[in-house]
Parts: C-alpha cells; structure tokens; sequence
C-alpha cells in the first residue's frame, strides 16, 4: 500500500476525505457566518446586512435567560470535573498496574459506565437525591453525573498508556537509589504528563458540553447547554448563533491551549533525551 | 491517613527510613482504585441500582410509594406504541451504525495508509476529531441554515432549477435526524479504527501481494479482519449513543419522531418516575444484550 506512486484509490479516497471534511464544517461555518447578521435577519441566508448586533444582544439579560451566568457555572463545573478526572484516573491507573482483586469487576464497572445511556445514569442520579432528601445541585449531583462520563475515558486513556509503559525506566531508577515517590515524580510523572493533558482536556470538553447527564441533575440552575438546549424550542432570533459562535470558540480556544501544553512537554521531554 | 502522607510525602526517604509504615503492593492498589470505586459506587451503581428499585414502585402526581408493582411493566410493554418506539429506535441505530461505519472507515484507512508523514496524519487526525470537542446541541442546530425551507441547500437547488419548490423533508424528518447523528457520531468510528490500522504490520501487504493477491483480496482478506476490534469498539460506541439519544430525534424532526429516550424524558417531565424506571430497565437490558452480542463476536481485550 506504500507504493511510490500514488494510484487512483488514493485521489478517490482523497476527495472521500475533503467532502468527509466539509460535511464535518460546512454547517458549523454557516452559523458563524450567520452570527453576523444584519439587525432585522433572520434565522436563514440571505444575510440582511452585517452586524455585530446578536453578540451584544447575547450579553443582555432579558434576551436569552442569563447566559453569563450560566457559562460561568459550566466553566467551574469543567473545571472541578477535570481536575478530578485526572487524579482519580492517574491513581486508577497506577492500581491497575498490578492485579489486584477486584480489579477485573472494577474495570467492568468503569467500561458499563460508559455504556449505559446517559438519561438512565440521569435519571438515576435524580432518583437517588430526591428519595435521599438531598437537594440536586450542578456543583454536586450533576458533578458526580459528568464524572460518570469523564472518568472510563480517563482510566481506559490511562490503561492504554501504562500497557505500553516499560517497567525498565523505574527500576533503573529505583536501582539508583530513587524512593518510590522519587521515581514516580522524577520518571513516570514527566512520561505520562502530555497523556494527563489529554485526559484534562476530555474531562473538560466532555463536561463542558454535556447536558443528558444533566438533565435531572442541575437542579434549578442551568448549565450552558441546557440553556442552550431550551434556547432551540423558543428562541427564533440569530442571538442563537451568536452563542453556538461564542461557545464554539471558547472550545477550540481551550484545545489550543492544551494541544500547545502537550507540544511544549513533549518537547522539552525530547530536549532531555 | 498516615499511611497515606507517608506514600506523598515529597520526602520518600524519611518515610521509609524512619517509620515502617511501608504498605504492600496489593493494599497501595487498593488506596488508588478507591477513588474511582468511591464515585462509580455513588453515582452509578446505586443510581441504577435505586431505578431498578423504583420501576416497582407506584407513584402519583405528588410523589412516589415504595410497593412491589409490576404494573409499570406491563403497562410499558403491553403497549403498542412502546414496541413501535423500540422499532423506530432501532431502525435509527441500523442506519446511522452502517453509514458510520463505511464512513469511519474509509476515513481511518486513508489517514493510516495514504497519508505517509506522521506529522501531516496527526494534523489531519485533529481536523477530524475538533468538532467533536464541541457542543452537541450548537453541532445539531447548525443544520437548521443548511437545511430549512429556505436554507443552503434548497435555495441552491432551487437557483439551478432542479427543484421547482423547497424540500420539505430535508428538515424536521428522519432524513435530518440520521444525518445530524452520522455527523455526531462518526468520529468515534474513526478513532478506534485508525488505532487498530495503525497497529497492523505492513509487512503483511507484503506477504499478501508476494503470493499474488489483489488490491481488493488485501482489504478483504488482510486489512478488514485486522481492523475487526477497532470496528467492534466503534460499535459498541454509535450503537449505545443512538440507542440513548433523545435530543437529536427531538430537536431535528420537530418532534415528529420519537426514541426510547425520548419517551423516557417526556415521563420524566411529567414526575412519573417509575414509569420512566421501568422503561430505563427494559432499555438498559437491550442495549447491554446488544453490547454482550459485539463481544461475543470480537475479542476487544487486546485492543487497550
């Protein structure tokens, strides 16, 4: 399949790949261009002149719900969910290492939780507040439901990561003298970091953009994309734009931001090698 | 907690010298698996343990009593429109499982074997997986321009004059909830596809074409059974995305078509939980079946 020259299966498949590559932004393209829309346009093209209209129009209040607000809870929300995505799933991973009993049911639990639709976990999640006495809140039931989603990519990224880690690295450095601790923060810690990027990012991305999860589990502040989710039936104005727009932005912002940290790390890893 | 502060301490060699608090490998295991069985434990085992709990309870407008009914049971299963449910659910899976799985897979198969520079397969790679770090919901609204009575593609083929009047079904029909999904969904064909490509040895086109076999007898013979896991794993994910969606089918047929998470939702709205329970079991059941059925057919296990 390496030939030298590039035959016809090749242009095929190329233009296969451009068309695969549109389909993925074509649509995303039209509502940032429509996020621009005259004043008095609609939801459709032609654009009806250009404005920067519906990006102030989304930080009033009255126009749709709070929005400010609601991105901010989402924010912390990502980044609560991420920060304990990566340490559970760190430490996960290091238990799995070693066989250990219980680990085969343990990584079964993790896998199923992955499988199970979100609106049963959703569903669940509420049930078990409401008959609990506890109150469903973003900080703690929708948590805990986002977590259910972040944590098996996180521990199955982990898995994959120690299954390809050689053990040689730690016991020369253990034959050095190295404390466990040492070896760990000193050896495994800088190996494993552009992989904990990664899982920091899915815990973040995932929770920022999840809502089914969330569904019974906010209680009675949203979170963006519910907001966003109950902007679809009643709002018929281009400010939905604007914010598909914002929010779209922010997050091709924050995998900038964390595809650079793993460039940067896994170059200066290079650097020391 | 000593134990513990004895395992971070920044400085291992104090506590291991002085204290004899050293811990055995298997108990070390055990202190880093609690975390993820402390929070799996709470908010997933017992959530699906209390639904199944409560699928036998019976309920009101004002709140739910613990008894032992089986009549949310028979009242989901005994209706016609829960099996026509299922049977819309399932059609949605067939389709958007066999066009994702085309797609993904003639889009893993160019970035792992025509794409020779791993900087330019990388590149190419994120191209494909961006999109799908971003909303759900703004991802499936962005359609609507596209796709609406007045949207791109109608007045496109309206100005060419291949059509005499905008489509009606390109929006708010089935047609529109299969391809958002397809558009949602195919990434996590590619993904777990390009990663068992990747991994087959090259040598074996070699080997292929040294005994004579074709371009096509390659793919089918070598290439395909190779990529087995990788299609499983896509599988088992757009299989149990469908199954569970509800908000694309709502949001892009208008309402004009229903799934089993749907109807969960639409009972869940109106409090009748162990209605919405009993259904949350009968699906749990299907889609677990349906993802012991993909095992039983590929052996994942090798793949992480």
């Amino acid at each position: 399949m390496n030939h030298e020259k590039r035959g016809l299966q090749f242009y095929l498949l190329a233009i296969f790949f451009i068309i695969f590559v549109l389909f993925l932004y074509g649509p995303l393209s039209a509502i940032l261009i429509l996020s621009f829309q005259g004043p008095d346009g609609g939801l459709t093209f032609p654009m009806n002149g250009v404005s920067t209209h519906w990006f102030f129009n989304l930080f009033e209040k009255q126009a749709v719900g709070d929005f400010g607000a609601s991105f901010r809870r989402s924010f912390t929300l990502g980044l609560m969910v991420m920060a304990v995505t990566v340490v559970v799933s760190l430490l996960a991973g290091l238990a799995f290492r070693r066989r250990f009993r219980g680990s085969t049911a343990l990584f079964y639990a993790t896998v199923a939780s992955l499988v199970v639709p979100s609106i049963i976990i959703s569903l669940g999640i509420g049930v078990v507040f409401q008959q609990g006495g506890l109150k469903p809140a973003w900080y703690s039931s929708a948590f805990g439901a986002h977590l259910t989603w972040t944590l098996p990519f996180g521990v199955l990224i982990m898995f994959a990561v120690f299954n390809r880690f050689s053990p040689a690295y730690e016991e020369a450095a253990r034959d050095l003298g190295a404390s466990s601790w040492q070896t760990f923060r000193h050896v495994v810690l800088p190996m494993i970091a552009p992989s904990l990027i990664g899982v920091g990012l899915f815990g973040f991305t995932l929770s920022y953009d999840e809502f089914a999860r969330t569904l019974m589990t906010s209680g009675s502040y949203n979170t963006l994309p519910l907001e966003i989710y109950g902007m679809t039936t009643n709002v018929t104005t281009p400010v939905l734009y604007a914010l598909g727009t914002v929010t779209t932005l922010f997050s091709f912002t924050i995998i900038l931001i964390a595809l650079g940290i793993m460039m940067m790390l896994s170059r200066r890893q290079a650097k020391i090698n | 907690m000593a134990t513990i502060a004895a395992e971070t301490e920044e400085d291992g060699q104090g506590a291991r010298g002085g204290r004899g608090l050293r811990l055995s490998p298997s108990a070390i295991s055990y202190l880093q698996a609690t975390p993820l069985f402390a929070i799996l434990g709470f908010f997933f085992l017992l959530p699906i343990a209390m639904i199944a709990v409560v699928s036998f309870w019976d309920y009101d407008f004002a709140g739910l009593y613990p008894d032992f009914l089986t009549m949310n049971y028979t009242d989901t299963l005994g209706s016609w429109v829960t099996w026509k449910t299922y049977l819309n659910t399932l059609k949605f899976t067939a389709i958007v499982w066999s066009l994702t799985l085309v797609i993904g897979f003639w889009v893993a198969y160019f970035l792992a074997f025509h794409i020779r520079k791993t900087s330019t397969q990388m590149i190419l790679f994120l191209v494909c997986t961006v999109p799908f770090m971003t909303s759900n919901i703004i991802r499936m609204i962005s359609w609507i321009p596209v796709l609406g009575r007045n949207g791109l593609v109608n007045s496109a083929l309206i100005k060419m004059g291949i059509i005499p009047q905008p489509i009606e079904w390109l929006l708010y029909s089935d047609f529109a909830v299969v391809l958002a999904m397809v558009h949602l969904y195919t990434l996590f064909m590619v993904t777990p596809i390009f990663n068992t490509l990747m991994r087959i040895d090259r040598s074996l086109f070699e080997a292929a074409r040294d005994a004579g076999a074709s371009g096509w007898q390659i793919l089918w013979n070598v290439v395909i059974p190779l990529a087995k896991p990788g299609m499983a794993i896509g599988t088992i994910f757009v299989v149990t995305l469908v199954m569970a969606d509800f908000s694309t089918v709502q949001v892009m047929s208008g309402g004009q078509s229903a799934s089993v998470a749907l109807m969960m939702k639409n009972q869940m709205s109106l409090l009748q939980y162990p209605a919405a329970a009993a259904n949350a079991v009968v699906l749990l059941a299907v889609v677990l079946l349906m993802v012991a059925a993909i095992l039983r057919v590929v052996d994942i296990r090798k793949e992480l």
